[in-house]
């Protein structure tokens, strides 16, 4: 469905994307994940023949994203990281607009935007003015244009970004269920962890306009990270014998403190539980750290993911990836 | 599906609706004219000073309107739903000529009322002309239109840059046209500096266009300007578009 080779884009002298290689097959759901400024918007500006690739080549649902346009704007639809709805319009007229530039007669686009607008809980405010809409409100609005035509391919760029978590989680549905019914490709950006973690069985970290790493979640954290066992003991002297015993795992200990980085964690403890017990000095208290993604990122770049939030972000979301 | 025309018309129904929504602010942009002429008409020598001046009046309000194309532009531009018009398949001409219409065609409804308002004071035009008229116009301000809307993808962030520019075109491309006082008269670097504004050509057909000489030089002339500025316009748009970050 995607197909890039050394995908470029410099402005002036920055890389804002530089050599991307990427495949997507149809069906995939794919997050972008980096901080900000690492070329995910730039990425999908390319791929949605916003702007030209200052080198390599993309094709997007079969055609090259500069010679042949138009046959791919005909397959995808994009939810910018803006607002697509105009402020002056009506979000109801907007989305009949957006239906009849795909070509939609008047009363498919009517129809459709009908039932966008109750499936995404709009009804009450279709029929107003986008400036008069608060942010969550005008981002479902966006998110029913770009789907007012059932692409094949979507791409959205943070497209939960200022929702609350009740229509974050509402959203995130929403996606899923297109692709169950539709069998839609799709490509998101986020600096929501968790909605990458949850959503996409591929992750791909890009950083400084590379790609890290492309894995699912689940192998990501596995490969890059691993589980962390922290065993506390009550003493000093109980926790370097613990180290002694557990020597086989390589634990690190700090104070009365084990730790053991290892794939497989909860699967393991009992087994060290019981092999500590039988060495005359059982643990006092175990504690087995899943790890995030926020780990993998942090491993991958060297670089910290704090918790708290970019600035546009609210205060509450913790699991989000910023650049420190 | 879709073709250019019905691109256009989504593109300008879509311009169209937030002002017929609210039509307060075109009711009153439509009477300014009227007031200006009443105030300028006066002034002018001779019967046959109608005649001259309601060509002219329409031309410059037809003129002005559609060089704002890309004032509506910067917002969108900087909230995200240009963007977002542009991933859609919506043919690029389409762009720019729905967003010029939408500026043109209140400006026909004030042509209508000039011209009503006028006629009992003794201006008289021929209506075929006429027409002919507004669509060699519909045609030069198309490419003004898209022009415009060059210009705000060029200025982007800086909206001070599309009015500056806008502003500092707009006066002397009017003035040297002879839309509002004649050029024949005036030295010989100006009548040169007229002789290369399009807009001339323009002006000069709509005036024996609408005094009902259909078939003149003037005519023609003011054809090819129309449609070589609508050209150069649709090429500019076509490409900034293509080229904008
Ligand atoms: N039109 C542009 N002109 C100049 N530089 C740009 C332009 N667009 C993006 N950049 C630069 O390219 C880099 C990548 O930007 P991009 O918007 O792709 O990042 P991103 O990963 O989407 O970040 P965010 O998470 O903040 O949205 C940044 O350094 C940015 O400043
Ligand atoms: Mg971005």
């Amino acid at each position: 469905m995607i197909e890039t080779r050394g995908l470029t884009k410099h402005f002036k002298d920055v890389r804002a994307v530089d050599g991307i290689d990427l495949t997507v097959a149809p069906g995939e759901l794919v997050a972008l994940l980096g901080p900000n400024g690492a070329g995910k918007s730039t990425t999908l500006r390319m791929l949605t023949t916003l702007i030209p690739p200052s080198s390599g080549t993309a094709r997007v649902a079969g055609f090259d994203v500069v010679r042949q346009q138009r046959e791919v704007r005909l397959r995808i639809g994009y939810i910018g990281q803006g607002n697509g709805a105009g402020h002056s319009q009506r979000g109801r007229d907007e989305l009949i607009s957006q239906g009849r530039a795909y070509g939609l007669s008047v009363r498919d686009a009517r129809t459709r935007a009908g039932r966008l607008v109750d499936s995404l809980g709009l009804a009450e405010v279709a029929d107003r003015r986008v400036s008069s809409l608060s942010g969550g409100q005008r981002r479902r609005l966006d998110i029913a244009m770009g789907l007012i035509h059932a692409p094949e391919l979507l791409f959205l760029d943070e497209p939960s970004t200022g929702l609350d978590p009740q229509n974050r989680a509402n959203l995130q549905e929403h996606i899923l269920a297109l692709r169950a019914e539709h069998e839609t490709t799709i490509v998101l950006t986020t600096h929501y962890l968790d909605e990458a973690d949850s959503m996409a069985e591929r992750v791909i970290v890009i950083d400084h306009g590379r790609i890290v790493a492309d894995d699912s979640p689940a192998r990501l954290k596995a490969e890059h990270v691993g589980d962390r066992i922290v065993l506390g003991f009550d003493a000093e002297t109980e926790a370097a014998r613990a180290a002694s015993t557990l020597a086989a795992y390589d634990p690190g200990r700090e104070g009365t403190r084990l730790t053991i980085t290892t794939q497989g964690a909860p699967r393991r403890v009992p087994g060290m539980l019981d092999d500590l017990r039988a060495a005359g000095h059982p643990a006092a208290e175990v504690e087995v750290i899943r790890p995030t993604l926020d780990d993998v990122f942090l491993k991958l770049t060297g670089r910290s993911l704090r918790e708290g939030g970019a600035a546009q972000e609210p205060a509450n979301s913790t699991d989000e990836l910023v650049e420190v | 599906m879709t073709t250019l025309i019905t691109d256009t018309r989504t593109v300008f129904s879509r311009e169209l609706r937030p002002v017929l929504r609210d039509p307060f602010t075109i009711i009153f942009s439509m009477v300014q004219p009227l007031v200006f002429l009443a105030l300028f008409a006066p002034l002018l020598p001779g019967a046959d000073a109608l005649q001259w001046f309601v060509p002219g009046i329409i031309v410059m309000s037809c003129l002005f309107a559609s060089s704002m194309t890309g004032s509506n532009l910067l917002f969108e531009i900087q909230t995200g739903s240009h963007e977002r018009m542009l991933v859609t398949p919506l043919r690029r001409p389409a762009l720019l000529i729905g967003r010029a219409l939408k500026e043109i065609v209140p400006m026909f409804a004030q042509a209508a009322l000039i011209v009503a308002v006028c006629v009992p004071f003794g201006f008289r035009f021929n209506l075929a002309g006429a027409l002919l008229g507004l669509v060699v116009l519909a045609t030069f301000c198309i490419g003004l239109g898209a022009l415009s809307y060059t210009l705000a993808l060029a200025a982007k962030n800086q909206e001070w840059l599309f009015w500056t520019v806008q502003q500092t075109l707009i006066f002397p491309l009017l003035l040297l046209a002879g839309v509002l006082l004649p050029i024949e008269n005036g030295p010989g670097w100006l009548r040169a500096l007229a002789k290369g504004n399009p807009l001339s050509y323009v002006v000069d057909a709509e005036r024996s266009l609408f005094n009902g000489d259909i078939w003149t030089s003037a005519t023609v002339s003011g054809v090819v300007a129309a449609a070589a500025v609508a050209a150069l316009g649709l090429w500019a748009g076509v490409r900034a578009m293509r080229r904008s970050d």
